[in-house]
């Protein structure tokens, strides 16, 4: 469902991105992990045209993102996205935040909008603050309502840039369940995360990257199991045992 | 220079053909009202407009934006009074510098309203850049995402909140129209200074003058003041700090 050929990208002299390739299918769930600074997410920016590319072709469901004509706020709006910060809409309330963009993009009418909206507040848990405003949820409430904003969209892949890193410790697993129970459904599912029993649970595969490059893009038991780099080696080593 | 303090003054007749002093006054503080007012408007239009491009990712416009912004915030609001007043006129088509010259209703007003418009414009542009700048990169990002095009996030996602963020430096500039609109005086628009000038000149009574004078720009600062503080409690978020981005 989404194809990334060999994607390069630059920042003036500075090569971010270099000959990046991976696919997700549909209904894979594939983790991206690796150090801090390492190209993660400006990977998965490009895949919803949120950053731009030099060379290489990414395309979502056939559909070129790097081609000038590609109508991309049509494709961003099939692809979720859900960021480290929340990213909601501090001066719309919680379901004014999950109908804006079925309304503005979708052209769904404002009850049409609602009743999905609250369904899915009901689903990650959240009912009860439908009415409230985001600076007045938890960290974790936040990235739940986000999730579910993404999710208003009916989008047929979702993309998370490190979605729990921003949080408590002891929210994290709040937003975890939701992705979990997300990927049971048979979401498509491209993660950046460091979570790694989230990757162990639910993950296809497990890419990492280092240094602008994809260094390994395995099988999450072969990942796991005896990873080939060395620098994925270490990378593991040290997540594992902190 | 008289002073004897004589409240009275202000009910005897002026020479100006005007009515009484009180009245002379009061008809500088309507086209000071006036003048400001209008010039505000104009300057909030001009400046939101200015602002957006100048952070938009269109090049061209947006260097021409900053051209706007630095011309006009740099040079002294007399000169461009001057300018648009004096020199407009003679530099346009003769058929429009003609009808500038004769035909135009209200010269002074409305060479005033729109001079003060475009001045305090390139004011607001600047506030309302940094206001749109201050917001996390991540909003925007977010608005895209969900598949809004650039002007709905911008109309949605980024303008609400940068606009709430810029209120306190705003109701400043916006007090400072009252302020700067005296300069109008000087292309002989009849607003509140100009009027304090007439009466010192006729009446002598410099010391009750000048205090009703300040009395009323200070009634004008006020209400200015007060208006802008309901439109932040409305405009508070709930959840967020007092004009607090990210
Ligand atoms: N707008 C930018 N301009 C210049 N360099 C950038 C920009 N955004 C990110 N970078 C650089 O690109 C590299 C990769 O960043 P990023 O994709 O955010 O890494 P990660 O998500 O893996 O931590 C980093 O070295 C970062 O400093
Ligand atoms: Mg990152």
């Amino acid at each position: 469902m989404i194809e990334i050929n060999k994607v390069s990208k630059w920042y003036g002299e500075f090569q971010v991105l270099t000959d990046c390739s991976t696919s997700v299918a549909k209904g894979e769930v594939v983790v991206v992990c690796g150090p801090s600074g390492s190209g993660k997410s400006t990977l998965i920016k490009c895949v919803n045209g949120l950053e731009p590319f030099q060379s290489g072709t990414i395309s979502v469901e056939g559909t070129s993102v790097g081609d000038p004509k590609t109508n991309l706020p049509k494709l961003r709006a099939r692809v979720g996205m859900v960021f480290q910060n929340f990213e909601l809409f501090p001066h719309l309330s919680i379901t004014e935040n999950l109908c804006l963009a079925q309304e503005k993009v979708l052209g769904r009418n404002h009850d049409e909008a609602m009743e999905k909206g609250l369904k899915l507040l009901d689903r990650v848990g959240l009912k009860a603050h439908a009415g409230k405003f985001p600076g007045q949820l938890s960290g974790g409430q936040q990235q739940r309502v986000a999730i579910a904003r993404a999710l208003a969209m009916d989008p047929i892949a979702m993309l998370f840039d490190e979605p729990t890193s921003a949080l408590d410790p002891e929210m994290v697993n709040e937003v975890l369940d939701v992705m979990v129970q997300l990927a049971k459904e048979g979401m498509t599912m491209m993660c950046v995360t460091h979570e790694m029993g989230f990757a162990r649970k639910v993950a296809n595969r497990v890419i990492f990257m280092d240094r602008g490059s994809i260094v390994e893009d395995a099988h999450k038991d072969e990942f796991f199991g005896q990873p080939r780099s060395e620098r994925a080696q270490a990378f593991l080593s040290k997540i594992l045992h902190h | 220079m008289n002073l004897h303090i004589d409240w009275g003054v202000l009910l005897q007749e002026s020479p100006t053909g005007d009515g009484p002093y009180w009245k002379l006054l009061l008809t500088g503080l309507k086209w000071t009202t006036a003048t400001a007012l209008s010039g505000w408007l104009l300057a909030l239009v001009i400046g939101a407009v200015a602002g957006v491009i100048r952070t938009a990712p269109i090049r061209a416009l947006a260097l021409l934006a900053d051209a706007y912004v630095e011309v006009f915030r740099n040079i002294p609001f007399l000169v461009q009074l001057f300018f648009w007043f004096f020199v407009l006129p003679e530099i346009l088509p003769a058929g429009a510098g003609r009808w500038m010259k004769q035909d135009m209703p209200y010269p002074e007003f409305l060479t005033a309203a729109v001079g003060l418009g475009l001045f305090t414009g390139a004011r607001v542009a600047e506030q309302v850049k940094s206001g749109i700048l201050s917001l996390s990169r991540g909003q925007k990002n977010a608005g895209l995402a969900l598949g809004l095009t650039l002007p709905q996030t911008y109309r949605h996602v980024l303008l609400p909140m940068a606009f709430r963020i810029v209120i306190p430096p705003l109701t400043s500039e916006f007090m400072n129209t009252f302020k700067n609109s005296a300069v109008a005086l000087a292309i002989g628009l009849t607003e509140l200074t100009f009027q304090m000038k007439q009466m010192v000149e006729y009446s002598s009574q410099v010391i009750v003058t000048i205090f009703a004078v300040t009395v009323l720009y200070m009634f004008m600062a006020l209400l200015v003041n007060r208006l802008m503080a309901w439109i932040e409690r409305r405009a508070r978020v709930p959840g967020m700090i007092a004009g607090g981005g990210k």
